[in-house]
């Protein structure tokens, strides 16, 4: 069945009236802050851009004004999550799309690494557990590393 | 049986590891579930915390004097990883629309629901009840009024959901020939949450069960019984095209250089500036638009008795310069006037709704 995003519609600006309802400044602004708690205090912000009333034009306005760093992430999990560097080092895009390829959610953080990008601890307990139980099949006690 | 079981008693956590889904997706749902209750980000956590050990509740679906639009709306959400993970575990046991089985079949399903989970399950009801008569609107033989006060009354709480149910809605409308009522006017001793709109957008109705799911608990509420973090604000302050609005720049008609320029529909008739719904930021179709971004008003769906508001295109919001000379403030006061704007449409909507007007061929052909 054909989604609604395979049909082709693209809005057309008239004239000279740019697609940009002028809603991304203020965002700007609040990165600046966030940029501005980040370098001195070390504390990352998370700002939801679907809570925020964007007209046409205004995400394609924020994005392109921010541009695009140098690390660009692709996380495989409950479907696609794309996350890049902007061009302003600490202020990520993240956006996380379901196994249908639809956006469920688009979020910058402000951060010197994205939240979701770090290994979880439990994880990490269960991976050093999966890694051990392959390097030696044959134990049957348990090894004790988790107590390490 | 034993599957069955087991679904019953795993936490959500449990049962999202055991389909496979690593922690970061874990943290990955939670953000997105986050985003649908429109929770600040800083609450992924906490949120994470709480639906790793939420646990699976039984939820009723009741529908009366409805147009079935409100199952359509939730029905037809495009975010199923999001949305279907969280109906996976919610037992939807009971909603004779959907469900396979009928007549003395689907209404044992009900009761078996409501003994198993006595005190426990929720109510969701779409629709509104007609009081003047039962056979106007009946299930099995049993009437909406019937069906309504036994299934409440071993419910943990009520979501009412569309503008039928929660506030009568169309069946309500000027001359109400059914004698519709609101599932408030009938239930009294339960929480209800009046999820609005006609229908209500699908991620609210998702957003209301998933807070319900998450904390165990029902989100805060407006006067009118609405979840805050929906409609705690106006469609006319969170809306993108306010800055034309504050400028007095307005579309005169559908098709002029201001309609094309995006700008305010408040002369057209939008009823942003007394509505409270979150169409404006989470928008229709997987988030692709929403009425006035398409370039029409809104028609006020979601606020009580919005039928008898008068024409959708006719003049109920007053003209920007009786505004300011009547609330006596400046454009520059933007929210203020905002307010503002919101009593006195309120006023005129009640006015209108005494009289009654109907709209017309010529008010959907308005052209100036």
């Amino acid at each position: 069945m054909q989604k609604l995003q395979d049909i082709a519609v693209m809005v057309e600006p008239k004239d000279d009236v740019p697609l940009n309802h002028l809603n991304a400044t203020p965002i700007l602004h609040e990165i600046l802050h966030a940029l501005q708690r980040l370098a001195t205090q070390g504390e990352p912000t998370t700002i939801d851009l679907r809570a925020i009333p964007f007209g046409p034009g205004d995400e394609d306005a924020l994005l392109n004004q921010l541009g695009m760093g140098e690390v660009k992430i692709e996380l495989d999990t409950l479907g696609k999550s794309t996350i890049w560097e902007t061009a302003f080092s600490g202020v990520w895009i993240i956006d996380h799309q379901n196994a249908e390829s639809e956006r469920i959610a688009l979020q910058i953080e402000v951060a010197h690494i994205p939240a979701i990008i770090k290994a979880q601890t439990e994880d990490v307990t269960e991976s050093l557990q999966l890694l051990d139980n392959q390097l030696n099949p044959n134990r049957t006690e348990t090894t004790g590393l988790r107590e390490e | 049986m034993a599957d069955d079981m087991k679904r019953f008693t795993q936490t959500l956590g449990e049962s999202l590891r055991e389909r496979g889904v690593s922690r970061r997706g874990f943290l990955k749902f939670c953000t997105a579930t986050a985003s649908m209750m429109a929770l600040p980000p800083t609450m992924v956590p906490a949120i994470a915390a709480a639906l790793e050990k939420a646990r699976r509740p039984s939820v009723i679906w009741l529908s009366f004097q409805e147009c079935t639009g409100c199952t359509e709306s939730i029905t037809r959400s495009h975010s199923p990883s999001v949305e279907n993970l969280i109906f996976d575990h919610i037992s939807l046991d009971y909603h004779h629309t959907l469900q396979v089985a009928a007549g003395d079949a689907a209404e044992a399903a009900r009761e078996a629901a409501m003994h198993e989970n006595e005190g426990k399950y929720i109510v969701v009801v779409d629709g509104s009840i007609p009081l003047d008569n039962p056979g106007f609107s009946t299930i099995a033989g049993i009437s909406n009024l019937q069906m309504l006060e036994e299934t409440v009354a071993g419910a943990a709480a009520v979501v009412a959901v569309g503008s039928c149910a929660a506030f009568g809605g169309l069946p309500h409308a000027d001359p109400n020939p059914t004698g519709a009522v609101s599932v408030s006017d009938i239930v009294h001793d339960k929480p209800i949450v009046n999820v609005s709109g006609c229908p209500p957008i699908p991620t609210v109705i998702t957003g209301v069960l998933a807070h319900f799911l998450t904390f165990g608990s029902l989100p805060e509420l407006d006067a009118l019984g609405r979840p805050m973090v929906f409609f705690g604000q106006s469609i006319h302050d969170r809306c993108y095209r306010r800055p034309f609005y504050d400028k007095g720049l307005f579309a005169e008609t559908f098709d002029d250089e201001g309609a094309r320029k995006g700008w305010c529909l408040y002369r057209l008739g939008c009823k942003g500036p007394m509505t409270y719904n979150a169409c404006a930021t989470t928008k229709w179709n997987q988030g692709t638009s929403w009425p006035v971004e398409s370039g029409h008003g809104c028609l006020g769906c979601s606020e009580p008795d919005f039928w008898d508001a008068g024409g959708f295109y006719n003049a109920l919001s007053i003209p920007d310069s009786d505004i300011i000379r009547r609330a006596g403030v400046v454009a520059a006061a933007g929210v203020a006037l905002g307010a503002a704007a919101g009593a006195l449409n309120r006023s005129t909507r009640a006015k209108a709704a005494a009289s009654h007007e109907k709209v017309t061929i010529d008010d959907l052909d308005k052209t100036s």
